[in-house]
């Protein structure tokens, strides 16, 4: 696997392609035009008559060709933990999996919580030239969870939501502000769904925590939490997005309020429907994650709230942790898992075991994210960017953590066997990845 | 007992770093060879050669005499060289980490490493990465399996058998890495166990390790043939997860009235060290006739000892193939 060079924004037409588009419903052979940094056109009888004689020709021998993936939840730790990743690593992961739009998390030190942070990731995603990287801005200065920060000069600069990102944003009264006031700028606000006060643990309360002396998760920590947020926002009107949701209640409340009308929306990550507490094991600290790994039974609530569109998204909750912070004792390993190279092939396991139909899966990766963080992605268009992924659907392989670009390899899903994955990342018309085979 | 002794059937543990995942019949062996070295501890003369030659390192990231103490006789009584080492987190201040500590003692050629850890899962942790067989001596809240050894050794040999009797294990569960290895082994040889804790000191889903779960000493002590009552840390004490001392000791204090419930005679434990008047009263933990801790202390060496000679066998019999 080596990072293509980049090609030069000309005409480019993609023949020979099975067209997936999650937004239109197209699931059809064709082909597909790009025009310097746009879609030109495409569909199924595109080039009938030929291919226009100046356009480079890529011949996709009939694997798919989708937009880029969205992944609206990544940790990037620059600055301030350059270590475990930085935005070049990050965005070079991105571009390996298939994903072509990163939104990262403020909990970066310092946090993202003013106009410079923002400036900060801008600045870097530019000079590294790969994949497009938009950040949150922290809800509360240094999301310390009690002041709101500058929201309006934040959105100006180019956040594209609010939170806290792994912290939740626990005083009632602040999430009652931080809602009101972040209604005023469109911009939604994102829930790390926890109380803290009942969250001191490290995995799941339960059977296996007991067994393993660790302390317990409770899953009410969840619950109780998005509870009391739907309060607020029936009080405010502010959009609100629940991230990594994990409990079958947490799935059912959900359902719920969507149904009577609330501006509502929530993602899950790929570990909380394809891991289980079980995976925890013997104290492997790749699956400690927060929250925490569910049941068999909350893991079966995700996978129907994904398909019965209750859950808007999957988000890889990349969170690069190096060896120092995972090879300790599990009650003292950090929290997180990688996910940026694995987004994919987890998504499309859903569609493989028929559990969810591929074109909704892979819209819970594209436009439903972008949708939701109004961002001009995730979507096949004529005159949109030509942000896209070229996927091998089903091909099979095995998950090999020491191949991931990313800087960190704390994936609790090495070794596992997996069917698809990208082969050609296309960013603004460019061809910014290719898999090298063998 | 000597060096050239032939091997009995092996062990088939590298390690032992909990009583979950042991067979009745594994623990049955222990046993048994346990109630060898008691009659060899009693002798004049207590010193073998089995592990003459041999090293076992005592690695105690956190304090406790007692266990460290009884490890430290067992390995000696069996002629091992046995080095203490408290690290309390003075490696770790360092910037060492707990692998590294174990590469570093690894490349000594230890026979025999035993652990204990203020965090669950340290000394599994450490077990992968060492060559020498691993002895649990407390991770966390856990497990300590040779606690819960040395109290089957203590209820056998009063009693002749732990099969169907009804042990009841009070107090703090929640924090208890004794009780973890004791509800497993007694589960295991076939005896009925009961929590008895006021819900804020028993951990979610208890009652999946086949407990039977109760609130209340009287009902939790009924027809009891063993009360195993568990240190009360005094740090759990202000509000946190019981309100004072005094009201934990009005319910959950075992004193002769409570007692009544239980059956006629029937034996206390307790891991040790014990807060009087806190968890258990003077009068009840310094009756002789029922009170088993002394019982516990001693026979806390000779499991030690069992533990030790089988771990270790492998690696004398490699050498004595040599």
């Amino acid at each position: 696997m080596i990072a293509a060079p980049l090609t030069p924004p000309g005409r480019t037409a993609y023949i020979n392609a099975r067209l997936l588009d999650p937004a239109t419903g197209l699931d059809q052979p064709g082909a597909l035009l790009t025009e310097g940094a746009k879609i030109a056109d495409f569909g199924p009888r595109l080039f009938a008559d030929g291919v226009p004689s100046d356009a480079k020709v890529v011949d996709l021998a009939g694997k798919a060709l989708a937009p880029g993936l969205v992944d609206m939840r990544v940790l990037i730790t620059e600055p301030g933990g350059e270590q475990n990743e930085t935005v070049k690593s990050a965005a070079r992961a991105a571009a390996a999996g298939g994903v072509t739009t990163v939104v990262c998390l403020p909990n970066t030190d310092p946090v993202i919580d003013d106009v410079a942070g923002i400036e900060f990731i801008n600045r870097k995603a530019r000079d590294v030239k790969q994949v497009k990287i938009y950040a949150y801005g922290a809800a509360t200065r240094g999301t310390e969870g009690r002041e709101i920060t500058e929201m309006g000069l934040l959105a100006n600069a180019g956040a594209v939501g609010f939170t806290d990102g792994s912290k939740a944003i626990a005083n009632a009264g602040v999430m009652r502000r931080v809602l009101n006031y972040a209604k005023v700028f469109g911009r939604p606000v994102i829930q790390h769904p926890e109380e803290p006060a009942l969250a001191s643990g490290v995995m799941n309360a339960g059977e296996r925590a007991t067994r393993l002396g660790l302390g317990g998760i409770p899953r009410e920590a969840e619950i109780i939490m998005i509870e009391r947020d739907l309060r607020l926002v029936e009080m405010t009107g502010g959009h609100y997005h629940i991230a990594h949701v994990t409990t079958s209640e947490s799935v059912d409340i959900i359902r719920r309020a969507k149904a009577r009308g609330l501006p509502i929306t929530c993602d899950t990550a790929p570990h909380y429907f394809a891991l289980t507490e079980t995976d925890v094991g013997d104290y492997r600290t790749f699956a400690k994650v927060s929250p925490p790994l569910r049941d068999e039974m909350d893991r079966r609530a995700i996978v129907a709230g994904l398909a019965d569109g209750t859950i808007d998204v999957i988000a890889s909750d990349h969170t690069p942790r190096d060896q120092d912070q995972k090879r300790v004792p599990f009650a003292q390993a950090a929290f997180g898992v990688i996910g940026l190279e694995t987004l994919l092939p987890l998504t499309l396991e859903l569609a493989h075991k028929k559990a969810v139909s591929l074109l909704d899966a892979l819209a819970c990766v594209t436009c439903r994210p972008a949708d939701i963080l109004a961002l001009p992605a995730g979507r096949l268009a004529v005159g949109a960017a030509a942000d896209l992924v070229v996927i091998d659907v089903d091909v099979p392989w095995t998950v090999d953590e020491d191949a991931f670009l990313s800087k960190s390899k704390n994936s609790p899903f090495g070794n596992r066997p997996v069917q698809g994955r990208a082969v050609r990342t296309i960013v603004d018309g460019r061809t910014v990845w290719t898999r090298q085979e063998g | 007992m000597t060096g050239t002794s032939a091997p009995a059937p092996s062990f088939p543990h590298r390690h032992l770093l909990g009583i979950e995942g042991l067979t009745a019949a594994q623990i049955t062996q222990v046993l048994d060879l346990a109630d060898g070295y008691v009659e060899h501890s009693r002798q004049p003369e207590r010193k073998s050669d089995l592990l003459r030659g041999r090293t076992v390192v005592n690695l105690f990231f956190e304090n406790s005499t007692r266990t460290r103490t009884s490890f430290e006789l067992a390995g000696k009584r069996l002629g091992a060289d046995v080095i203490n080492m408290e690290v309390q987190a003075s490696s770790v201040k360092k910037g060492e980490t707990l692998i590294d500590t174990a590469l570093t003692l690894n490349a000594m050629h230890l026979d025999a490493l035993v652990v204990r850890h203020a965090e669950s899962g340290a000394v599994k942790l450490l077990s992968d990465k060492v060559n020498c067989a691993v002895l649990n001596a407390g991770d966390g809240h856990h497990e300590h399996p040779t606690q819960a050894l040395l109290d089957a050794l203590a209820i056998r040999r009063r009693l002749g058998r732990l099969e169907g009797l009804v042990v009841a294990i009070c107090g703090d569960i929640l924090h208890s890495r004794v009780a973890r290895s004791n509800i497993h082994l007694l589960n295991a040889m076939g005896a009925h166990v009961r929590v008895v804790a006021p819900p804020t000191l028993l951990p979610r889903a208890i009652d999946r390790l086949g407990v039977e779960v109760h609130h209340t000493m009287k009902t939790g002590l009924k027809d009891a043939d063993i009360i195993m009552m568990l240190r009360l840390q005094t740090e759990r004490m202000s509000g946190q997860f019981v309100p004072s001392i005094r009201e934990y000791f009005y319910f959950y204090g075992l004193d002769y009235d409570k007692l009544k419930v239980a059956k006629p005679g029937a034996l206390i434990m307790h891991p040790g060290p014990m807060n009087r008047g806190v968890e258990i009263d003077s009068e009840v933990a310094d009756d002789h006739k029922r009170s088993m801790v002394l019982d516990q202390v001693e026979l806390g060496v000779a499991v030690r000892m069992a533990v030790l000679d089988l771990l270790t066998r492998p690696a004398r019999a490699a050498s004595a193939a040599l």
